[in-house]
Formats: C-alpha cells, sequence, structure tokens
C-alpha cells in the first residue's frame, strides 16, 4: 500500500478542484438553503458530475461505470466537501449504489445502476431508525410474508437524498428481535410504491434528508437486495464504503476552514498586531494543523485497504472515522471561535462548515462508536 | 536485477562467515550495542571481534565513502545489508553519536583534514562522541548560549558549562556551539568546535534524572584550549551546522518514539494484553470502560502517526519533496510517547506506583521509570511548544 496519489489521481483531484471552486462556492449552497429548495442540490450539477464520470467511479465498466475504487472517489469528494458541495455522491453513488453492486440482482444493478451512474435517477438507502443511534443491526423495521412478496412496516429516519429518491433501500427485520445481529433483510422500495411516505427533514446542513415511513408497503420477492437474512453484513460493507467516502469529503472541509482560519489570523488586527502573531492562538492552529494532517493519512490508509480487500480493512475505516470526526468536529468548533464575532453571524460562511461537520461527525458512528468497534475488531 | 542480488549473496557469505553466532538475538544493555570509545562496554565478548570485522570492511557506516572508513554503498545495497542483518537477528555492529550525528555533520560541513582525522576513528569505534548544546540559561532559545571561546593564537580558550550532555562520561570528544563573537548578532556568532574531552580544564559530572539513572552530565570547560582548525564550517557559522544537525536529531528522536509500519500487528495489541493481566476480561472485553477507550485512542494515536511516517516516506521514496507532514514528526512522536507510558502505569494501577524493592516485578519498575523518563522527550531535543512555534511559522506562515 502506497500512501501517495498517483499520477491520474493527481489529475483528478486537480479536475475536481478546478470544478468545485468554479461551479459549487459556498454561496451556492447557501442559495439552496434560503430559497428552501425541494432537493437541497442542484440537478444541473449533479448531471454535469455524471458527464465527467464522477458517479461512475466505484462501478465497473458493464454498468456504464470507470472501474475504479474510493482511493479515487476519494479526491473527488474531497475537493467537493472543500465547497461544501450538497450533491448526494455519497447517498446514491456510495451507500445505495454500492449496496446494488455488491448484493443486487443482476435485474436489478441493469435497471438501477445504468441510469444512476449517468445521473438520470436517484436512489436512497435508509438504515437509521428513532432507535438504533449507530447501531446499523438494530432493526425495527419489519418485513412479514405477504403471499408471494412482502409487507414492511416501520421508520427510517435521516434518510439521505431520500426526499428526492426515485427508489430507497430499507433495511427490515426478516427474523428475530429488534436487537439480534441477523435476520435482516435489505429491499428495493420504488418511491410510487403504496404505503410509503417521504417526508423532508430540515437538518442543520441543510442537505437533502427525509423521514421514510413505511404502513404496510407492498413489495416483491425480486425486490430482495441480497441474500434473506443476511442484509447486516451487506449494510456493514457498503457503510464501510460510504464512510471512507465520507472522510474524504470531511477531509476536504476542514482542510478549507482551517486554511480560511489561518488567513483570517494573519489579516484580522487587534492590539495593532494580526491576531496569528499570539502564541496561545498559534498552539492551537498547530494542533489542527496535526490532525488534519494524521486524518489524511488514515483516510489515504483506509480507502487503499478497502479497494485492496485487505483483511484489516474495517479497522482502518474506523481509524479513520474516529480521527476525521474528532479532527472535524475540533477544527469546525476552532475555527468559528478564531473567527471571533463574526464567525457567529449568518452572513459568514465558516458557521457551515461547522455545521457540516458536526453532521458528518455523527453521519456513521462518532468517535466514540469507532474507537469502540476498534476495540472489538482488535479482540478487546 | 542481477547485480543488487549479487550484492546479496556477497554479503550474506561474508556475514555468514564472520558475524559471530554467539550475538544473534541477544539482549543488548540500556545504552543499545556497541558505542565504541577509548573504554569500550561490551554486551557480549564477541561484540569486539563483531565490530572489528565490520569496521574493517567498512559496514559500521555502510554508506559512508570507502575512503573514509565507510563501505560505499549505494541506497539500495545499504538496505539490503539492514535487511540481511535483521534476518540473522544480528545487532549492528556500531551505533552513536559519532555514526548518526557528528559524522554525517562533518561529511557535509568538514574540511578534508577533519574528514580524514575523524571519521576513520569512528568507522572503527575508536572514538565515541557527545554533544555540547544546550546550558544552564539556555534550554529552548538555545541560540542566547554563553560559553566562551576567546582567540589567543592558533587556540581558542573555552570557559563555559553545557548540559544534557548525553553519556559524556564515557565520551572522548565532544562537539560543542561556543561564542566566539560576543558583539555579533546572537546566532551569527556561534562557532562549532571539536573538542577533545581528554584536554586539562574538562569536567563532568552526572544528572539524576526523577526515573533516577540517567545518561545525562553537566561538562564543564575551564580555559580549555582548542586549535581553531577543530571550527567546523566557518568560524562563527555554527549555527548554521548546529540547525542542520538538529533537523536530524529530531527525526531520530521521531525515528525512535515512532511506531514503524513494519513493526504493526506484530504483537497484537500489547496495551490490551497488559490491561488483560491487570484486570481480566468480561465476557471477551477489558471490564473497565474508561480505560478500554483510552487504550483504544492510544492505538488510533500509534497507528495514524505510523500511516503518516509512512506517507512521509512513501512521498519521499517517489522523489518529492519533504512535505509538511513530516514537521510534526518529533512533537507527535513524543507527546505520544508520554501518553503512551502514562496510560501503562494507569494500566497497572497501584502496582505501577514501584520504585524498587519487594512487591513489585523488575518490568513493573522498568514501566514506571520509563513513564518517568518519558516526561524528558517533550523537552529535550526542542521542547513541544518550540515545534509547535516552528510549525505555526514555517509551516502555517503565522506571523511573529
Amino acid at each position: 500500500m502506497q500512501l501517495i496519489l498517483t499520477e491520474d489521481q493527481e489529475l483528478l483531484a486537480k479536475t475536481a478542484a478546478d470544478f468545485a471552486a468554479e461551479r459549487s462556492p459556498v454561496s451556492r449552497m447557501r442559495q439552496l438553503r434560503d430559497r428552501k429548495d425541494p432537493d437541497g442540490f442542484s440537478r444541473a450539477l449533479w448531471k454535469e458530475m455524471a458527464e465527467l464520470g464522477w458517479l461512475g467511479i466505484p462501478f465497473p465498466e458493464s454498468v456504464g461505470g470507470a472501474g475504479m475504487g474510493l482511493a479515487e472517489l476519494a479526491v473527488v469528494l474531497e475537493a467537493l466537501g472543500r465547497k461544501l458541495a450538497p450533491e448526494p455522491v455519497l447517498p446514491c453513488v456510495l451507500l445505495a449504489g454500492q449496496a446494488l453492486l455488491l448484493g443486487g440482482s443482476d435485474a436489478q444493478k441493469s435497471r438501477w445502476l445504468p441510469p444512476l451512474v449517468a445521473g438520470e435517477k436517484l436512489i436512497a438507502l435508509g438504515f437509521q431508525e428513532p432507535r438504533s443511534r449507530y447501531d446499523l443491526r438494530r432493526v425495527a423495521t419489519k418485513a412479514e410474508r405477504a403471499g408471494e412478496g412482502w409487507r414492511l412496516a416501520g421508520e427510517k429516519i435521516q434518510v439521505e437524498a431520500g426526499a428526492s429518491a426515485d427508489a430507497i433501500i430499507v433495511s427490515a427485520r426478516t427474523a428475530g428481535a429488534e436487537r439480534d445481529a441477523a435476520g435482516i433483510t435489505l429491499f428495493l422500495v420504488p418511491r410510487d410504491a403504496k404505503g410509503l411516505e417521504i417526508v423532508r427533514q430540515h437538518r442543520i446542513d441543510s442537505r437533502n434528508a427525509a423521514l421514510v415511513k413505511l404502513a404496510g408497503v407492498t413489495v416483491t420477492a425480486a425486490d430482495v437486495v441480497g441474500t434473506l437474512g443476511a442484509g447486516g453484513d451487506l449494510l456493514e460493507s457498503v457503510v464501510d464504503r460510504a464512510t471512507v467516502g465520507l472522510c474524504a469529503e470531511m477531509l476536504g472541509s476542514m482542510s478549507e476552514a482551517f486554511e480560511r482560519t489561518l488567513d483570517y489570523m494573519k489579516q484580522r488586527i487587534q492590539f495593532g498586531v494580526p491576531i496569528g502573531s499570539f502564541q496561545a492562538l498559534k498552539h492551537r492552529a498547530a494542533a489542527c494543523f496535526i490532525e488534519i494532517e494524521l486524518a489524511r493519512s488514515t483516510v489515504m490508509a483506509a480507502a487503499r485497504a478497502v479497494d485492496a480487500g485487505d483483511a484489516e480493512a474495517a479497522k482502518l475505516v474506523s481509524l479513520a472515522k474516529a480521527r476525521c470526526s474528532d479532527a472535524g468536529v475540533l477544527v469546525g468548533n476552532e475555527s468559528v471561535q478564531l473567527h471571533g464575532g463574526i464567525g457567529m453571524t449568518d452572513e459568514h460562511e465558516i458557521g457551515f462548515y461547522l455545521k457540516r461537520a458536526r453532521v458528518a461527525e455523527m453521519t456513521f458512528g462518532d468517535a466514540a462508536f469507532h474507537r469502540d468497534r476498534w476495540a472489538r475488531l482488535s479482540g478487546y | 536485477m542481477p547485480s543488487i542480488e549479487t550484492f546479496r549473496s556477497e554479503i550474506s557469505a561474508w556475514l555468514d562467515e564472520n558475524a559471530p553466532q554467539t550475538i544473534a538475538g541477544i539482549q543488548l544493555g540500556e545504552s543499545g550495542g556497541n558505542w565504541g570509545g577509548r573504554h569500550p562496554r561490551w554486551d557480549h565478548p564477541d561484540m569486539k571481534p563483531w565490530l572489528e570485522r565490520a569496521a574493517a570492511r567498512g559496514l559500521t557506516a555502510p554508506s559512508w565513502p570507502r575512503e573514509y572508513g565507510g563501505g560505499g554503498l549505494d541506497p539500495e545495497e545499504a538496505k539490503v545489508f539492514t535487511q540481511e542483518l535483521a534476518r540473522r537477528r544480528l545487532p549492528l555492529p556500531l551505533t552513536g553519536f559519532g555514526l548518526a550525528m557528528i559524522g554525517p555533520t562533518l561529511l557535509r560541513f568538514g574540511s578534508e583534514a577533519q574528514k580524514r582525522e575523524h571519521l576513520p576513528k569512528i568507522c572503527r569505534g575508536e572514538i565515541r562522541w557527545c554533544q555540547g548544546y544546550s546550558e544552564p540559561d539556555s534550554g529552548s532559545d538555545l541560540a542566547s548560549l554563553q560559553t566562551k571561546a576567546e582567540r589567543d593564537g592558533e587556540f581558542f580558550v573555552v570557559t563555559g558549562t553545557k548540559v544534557w550532555t548525553s553519556y559524556a562520561d564515557q565520551s572522548d570528544w565532544i562537539f560543542a556551539l561556543v561564542r566566539s563573537d560576543p558583539n555579533a548578532k546572537k546566532q551569527e556568532g556561534i562557532t562549532f568546535l571539536l573538542i577533545d574531552m581528554a584536554s586539562p580544564g574538562v569536567s563532568v559530572s552526572p544528572i539524576p534524572l526523577i526515573s533516577g539513572a540517567s545518561p545525562f552530565c553537566e561538562t564543564r570547560f575551564d580555559h580549555v584550549r582548542v586549535p581553531i582548525a577543530n571550527a567546523v564550517h566557518h568560524i562563527h557559522a555554527g549555527w548554521t551546522v548546529a540547525k542542520a544537525l538538529l533537523g536530524h536529531e529530531r527525526n531520530m528522536i521521531a525515528d525512535v518514539f515512532g511506531v514503524s509500519e513494519r513493526k504493526k500487528g506484530s504483537r497484537g495489541s500489547p496495551l490490551a494484553g497488559l490491561a488483560r493481566g491487570y484486570l481480566g476480561s468480561d465476557a471477551g472485553l477489558l471490564p473497565d470502560a474508561a480505560l478500554r477507550e483510552q487504550i483504544a485512542q492510544c492505538e488510533l494515536d500509534e497507528r495514524a502517526f505510523g500511516l503518516t511516517v509512512q506517507r512521509s516516506r512513501d512521498a519521499a521514496k517517489a522523489g518529492h519533496q519533504p512535505g509538511p507532514e513530516s514537521s510534526l514528526f518529533k512533537v507527535y512522536a513524543t507527546e505520544l510517547n508520554k501518553r503512551r507510558t502514562e496510560l501503562m502505569v494507569k494500566i497497572a494501577g497501584p502496582a505501577g506506583l514501584g520504585w524498587e524493592g519487594p512487591g513489585f516485578d523488575e518490568e513493573e519498575i522498568t514501566r514506571t521509570r520509563g513513564w518517568l523518563r518519558a516526561r524528558g522527550n517533550s523537552i529535550e531535543g526542542g521542547t513541544s511548544e518550540v515545534q509547535l512555534n516552528i510549525i505555526a511559522k514555517r509551516v502555517l506562515g503565522l506571523p511573529d
């Protein structure tokens, strides 16, 4: 495993950075928020990302993808994270898309993946419930046999991209009790399914998220994604991949927030000198720098380990997420504090970085959750 | 590449013939191997012939030029030599500040006469070196040092006190920073001087630390006469030499405390193993949830740091300039070692309170003294606070 970017990855990073800077300034995200855009992102920009080939990066050529890996998608997500671009790469490409890629039937893949890669259809994945917190296998949503198919009843919360998705994959219990590790199955539910209610939720990061209520939704046996009862394992693999993508996005956001803060420390004059000349602030900036550099190493390692199918991949994913969660919130908080009064205002963009850092921290498990997972995977 | 494999078989044959079997895998003393010098100490009687044979073949300093006693190996050959040593579990034939610090400094800054005089003796392990930088009134503000070097014809007359001179009581020569021009700006009046410790007027006394014994000494110079030819680089230009050497020292410290990717995972989770010994286990999990989380955090820190060192090395191998990440190695490695040693004492609980004597085993006492010794890691070689200042200034570009 080499922790450097290849020439191709460098090129991709450059393209993505230019794109994000030109087409997606943070002001765009503010406009989407202010006009209460129902999607919370731009469908036109989403289409452009598809045309650049980004939505197909982690898919095989057979479905229109590029046959590349997380190491490549990570450099794109980092660039998008720098400008807080709210387009649903994580929920659609990594969560739902990878669930179909790893678990879907040939029919499901050929129906959904080509239009997903082309930016024509959106699919989401609902896995969180009111009581589940970060436990992917705590599933109260029930799936009961109904003739040849299944009837689903339950509720999923904060389903990212759920408010605009053409279909939603949900986890449901086909056997066992709410906290059992086994007995979970994934089902693909089309948006127009009877009994499916989707309600837009508004979180601090203003991104597209939804409450998904399943009131006796009927699906067929062909809508099962993966093996019956083995959805917990599938979900864990998929969420590991998405976690690497999220960490890359977090790395971009924290890097940009930190650079903006450094600039501010150099230009803001108080007591007749730039505030960046004060040692107390210098040391806090240096502490942020160190955490960001360490986070970068772990994200690169996790992406490469998952791509290579390394036996240690799950541990490295938890390492990356624990560090990015802590570093992201540290940098977010310090950025607001070091900006002083202006950092508290809605007018200034730095607050957006803190809000997104908090959401990202708690998506796919916070630092404490991943320390616990690291310990379990290490046998203590 | 056939040539490197030819080299491997040559060096293997030489090792098979010349490396004493008796020293394979031996436990090295506290200081870790052969340090050489006029009064050498051997961890094993066969460490002496091992040093002599390796030196005769230039393998104590494998990558130094042959004309100065080195082996003249290119980086790839030097790596093969290291691999073959490791494969046979052989200790290095020679270690110390001569090879690690003053040698490379002389290769870069020394005069031809200085190289010919000192480097072969370093390679043969005949002369042991120590470093004279800090003074009682010059710690973090090293450039304020006051040890005087007054010109008297072809000599400097040196008077002053150096502290934290590691192993000075066992060393033969010292490389020291002295103030040769009291009227210049503080960084510009310093000379980097080589001094024979046997000169009249040099005296050494040890400095015990909070951990008990220590390698540190105080070294006093009372009108010591040193030939001006012993100045390295230009007279009054010693700060340039010192800075280069300090950077080297900080990398070395980071190497010592850093967790290399090579070592990872080879022993499972040593901290968790230690905790299991003291606390037992509850359905496979450590019963103390708070301690368990601290252990996990420490392991995450170690792994993240190890990966960062690897990232830096991968970039260097690919021919990139050292990235900003290398500036954090010293501060992070030493702070991490402090946290780790502290955590080990906490895991032991009351058993971690022993200084010596009955009721505590040897490992517990070593561990606890290790914790105390580690307090110094973030002070020696530039305090953590100074390291953070350097990052803020040089990497982040924050103003003075």
